[in-house]
């Protein structure tokens, strides 16, 4: 009888790319849902072409690169980052402006640097910040949220307004949108107007805004089934809050007047999807556990310094795309301590200590 | 480290050690029967490298009548261990056979052909005393009787005494975690001979001159410890323990081990002794004992034969050399479900072509797995980085990493972290949602080094080589060199003397006053033609 060799360990692979990617995505659905439930249909029709473009992208360059498309495509993870972008943008950004922002993540920051598992940036976020730099306007013209408007837009209106860009009778842009939260913070800021104002406006919500603190709370209600299924570790998003509850807190107590309460930052904008879902991208994120603390941190830091002096009023996907580039640094120097090598290191040290 | 309260602390308070896996146990299925006996083969197959270090030599040839327990191969050099006749028969021949090797190669064995009588030849005597043995007399035993380590890795067991002898120790640490899922050789040998594994630690002690005894063993073996703990009740032994790890592969690492209980860690690039101890394990123990007590060499060993292609999983006394067909036989054959054959445990054990090899003194184990225990690996996605064999990995390497640097073939990259210090548990192969066989990368990397640095070893001894002859060429022109120079100084020295001689040479005068004669003639011719 003979047998085949393989080598150790033999046994069931208990963990699998597919399973842990669908995870992410049944994390993401409580969002989804309040996104929808909130900000209309929009929102669904973007993830829609958003997944169409990604696989069919990523099956054609895997074709051109003569491969076997169905096990890349079976990995879920182009769909993963084409749901994820098409949460960070404006839910009736035109269409062809979502297929040229996927277009550009999945071929030039995914596939041409070699695939999953290659790519040093986020494509969801170098596609966001891609899109943001080409089409500033049409980027940051969010609805407002169902509450606070007048007019429903509705399935049909709401494919009509993306895919032909045209109005249908009795709606107007100014009726459907307005500015974020942290938009209207930051420009009433610059006017001299003081916190206690700002907040009397229409839609302000608990924190900051009807619906999108909703939508934060159920990526937040996602983000910890993802902790609890051990999908992602606690180590970035825990240290991305508290970077930022630190500093926001330092400067709200200092002067209440003119900074919001330090949930105002945690909530607003795309802090919480980007600390549970886009800064744990494991292959552009730090590996090591100090690292990813370091990483976390530094990427909360970096978005209070953009929201608060940069040029742009929410800021997770530069803060993600800059600390990406850090992350094989960052990795390199935090590598943890290797079993029996305590005593050599430290003697190391003291090597160097009595050089000095 | 010395008193009472110390050791006992150690009993309340377990250490930790990085990472590990909580891993489906199948031990229940070898644990139905008693240990029975597999019987006599047609035919033994005595590796003679079944230990690390250097093969053992034959001292037999084929066609000599051979005794139960005569050596049969003597050890060759300081790690090594002598082989012994596990029964009384012909040595039918000394060849090329197949054995349990990670890459399926073949190694000399010897092969005897049993003549059923099992008879023994004479024992040495009994060392009864032990208690007043001088050390060297029971080392002397121990290598004589070809004792190895009988966890897995069968390093010589008198190497490491002998080592540890040089070192200053303070504790024996005995394993019987057994953390490998379905292997329960060691388990129902502490249920059936807890006695003679307290000897065989009594012996240890003695030789070691220690005291203080620490034995692991996992807490999902309730009988074994309790049938320990009573063993050493009975014994004079004060300061052993039975300490009850959890059950985490791999607990019995020798330096998860070690660390769970004492919370120390083994230095990199050392050995237990280092840190003062030495682990030794249960199986060990008793074959120590059988053989100061009995004169008994190590002959046989309990191994489990266990998986879903078993039909009566079990635990067998077996001789070494047995073919395995003859253990899976005795335990009632092959189901249809076997598909793979395991030599050791299912997380470390090696792959096996077919079952036409032999035990070995390290065979712990014998697995037929079905497709659902053992379902063939699928296709290798890319890494994502996601960090889970990071997370279990009991030596806190970063697996991500070196993948990365192995499959790049950058050496000194991923030498840099760590390589060589991977114990190859398969922790993060198991846990791998790319499916990538991590571990297997790492064997790669580290025979590519140990490759590359042999070509490196062999290039600076040609070059010391070539350096050699240069010299020695230079030095023999050289020496040529001076003796000529001396020589022509010797000349030299000679020369002026033979200078001044010339000075009154009689010839030299003749021939300078001839000529002068024939010029003041033609002188003279000359002035009278004017």
């Amino acid at each position: 009888m003979r047998f085949p060799l393989y080598s150790s360990p033999h046994g069931i692979q208990e963990n699998h790319v597919t399973r842990l990617m669908a995870q992410v995505l049944l994390a993401l659905v409580p969002g989804i849902i309040a996104s929808w439930w909130f900000f209309g249909w929009g929102v669904l029709i973007q993830i829609a072409i958003a997944t169409l473009t990604a696989v069919g992208a990523e099956i054609a360059i895997i074709r051109m690169r003569k491969r076997d498309a169905l096990p890349v495509i079976k990995d879920l993870s182009a769909v993963v980052t084409a749901v994820l972008f098409a949460l960070a943008i404006p839910p009736f950004l035109p269409w062809w402006m979502t297929v040229a922002g996927v277009l550009f993540g999945i071929i030039i920051v995914k596939q041409l640097y070699g695939g999953l598992g290659y790519n040093p940036f986020n494509p969801a976020m170098a596609a966001y910040v891609f899109l943001l730099i080409s089409f500033p306007v049409e980027m940051t013209r969010w609805n407002a949220p169902l509450e606070l408007v007048t007019a429903d837009p509705g399935l049909l209106a709401s494919l009509s307004i993306i895919f032909t860009s045209v109005m249908p009778e009795g709606l107007s842009w100014d009726a459907i949108t307005m500015a974020t939260p942290l938009d209207e913070m930051r420009t009433r800021l610059e006017m001299g107007e003081m916190i206690y104002e700002i907040r009397e406006i229409p839609g302000w919500g608990d924190f900051g805004g009807i619906g999108r603190e909703q939508v934060a709370f159920w990526f937040m209600v996602g983000g910890i089934f993802m902790l609890w299924r051990k999908v992602i570790s606690w180590h970035i998003p825990l240290s991305m809050i508290a970077a930022m509850f630190i500093l926001s807190s330092a400067t709200w107590l200092a002067e209440p007047d003119v900074n919001p309460v330090p949930v105002f930052h945690i909530i607003g904008g795309g802090f919480m999807l980007g600390a549970f879902f886009i800064a744990t991208d494991p292959v552009s994120a730090a590996t090591t556990k100090k690292g990813q603390i370091i990483y976390g941190a530094l990427i909360g830091i970096l978005i209070y310094i953009i929201r608060n002096w940069g040029g742009y009023p929410d800021a997770v996907a530069f803060a993600v795309l800059l600390m990406n580039m850090a992350a094989p640094t960052i990795d390199y120097y935090t590598q943890p301590k290797v079993y029996g090598q305590a005593e050599e290191e430290d003697e190391q040290k003291k090597v160097t200590s009595d050089e000095n | 480290m010395s008193s009472q309260d110390d050791l006992d602390k150690l009993l309340t308070k377990l250490h930790n050690f990085h990472g590990g896996l909580h891993l489906p146990e199948h031990k229940q299925e070898s644990l139905q029967h008693p240990i029975a006996d597999a019987g006599l083969p047609q035919q033994l197959v005595i590796p003679l490298r079944q230990h690390i270090g250097r093969a053992a030599k034959a001292t037999v040839k084929a066609g000599d009548k051979v005794l139960k327990g005569e050596r049969i191969a003597e050890a060759e050099g300081a790690i090594s261990a002598p082989v012994h006749a596990p029964t009384s028969g012909t040595v039918k021949a000394i060849e090329v056979h197949a054995i349990p090797h990670p890459a399926a190669l073949p190694d000399t064995c010897i092969v005897i052909e049993p003549d059923g009588n099992d008879q023994w030849t004479e024992k040495p005597a009994a060392i009864l005393d032990y208690l007043s043995a001088s050390p060297d007399i029971l080392l002397q035993r121990i290598h004589n009787s070809g004792i190895v380590g009988m966890g897995g890795a069968a390093f010589p067991s008198h190497a490491k005494l002998l080592y540890g002898l040089k070192r200053n120790l303070h504790t024996l640490i005995i394993n019987g975690a057994e953390c490998e899922p379905y292997i329960t050789c060691d388990d129902i040998l502490m249920q059936e001979r807890a006695d003679d594994i307290v000897t065989g630690i009594e012996i240890i002690l003695h030789l070691l001159g220690l005291e203080r005894c620490l034995i692991g063993i996992e807490d999902n073996k309730p009988d074994a410890i309790a049938a320990m703990q009573q063993a050493i009740k009975v014994t004079s032994l004060k300061r052993t323990r039975v300490i009850e790890i959890p059950t985490i592969y791999p607990s019995g690492g020798e330096k998860q081990l070690i660390q769970l209980m004492t919370g120390e860690e083994v230095p990199s690039d050392g050995l237990p002794a280092d840190i003062g101890m030495v682990c030794h394990n249960v199986g060990t123990m008793a074959a120590v004992r059988d053989a100061v007590l009995d004169g008994r060499p190590l002959i046989s060993r309990i191994v489990t034969i266990s998986g879903e292609g078993i039909s009566e999983p079990r635990n067998l006394h077996a001789l070494i050399g047995t073919p395995i067909s003859h253990l899976i036989q005795a335990a009632g054959g092959y189901t249809d479900k076997a598909r793979q054959l395991v030599y050791g445990g299912p997380m470390m054990g090696i792959s096996l072509p077919d079952d036409q090899v032999p035990l070995t003194k390290g065979g712990n184990c014998v697995l037929a797995l079905s497709e659902n225990e053992a379902p063939d690996p699928e296709k290798a996605r890319a890494c994502i980085r996601c960090g889970k064999c990071a997370d279990v990995c009991p030596v806190k390497l970063l697996p991500q990493q070196l993948y990365w640097y192995s499959h790049a073939k950058d050496f000194d990259k991923v030498q840099d972290y760590n390589l060589f210090d991977c114990i190859e548990c398969g922790c993060c192969t198991h846990v791998c949602p790319s499916n990538i066989q991590l571990v297997h990368y790492f064997r790669f990397a580290k025979t590519e080094i140990w490759k590359q640095e042999e070509e490196k070893r062999k290039a600076d001894h040609a070059r010391r080589r070539h350096e050699a002859r240069t010299a020695r060429l230079e030095r023999i022109a050289a020496e040529r060199k001076s003796r000529l120079r001396k020589k022509k100084e010797d000349l030299e020295q000679k020369k002026p003397a033979a200078g001044k001689a010339d000075a009154g040479d009689p010839k030299k005068a003749a021939i300078e006053a001839a000529m002068k004669r024939v010029a003041d003639k033609k002188k003279a011719a000359q002035e009278k033609q004017q």
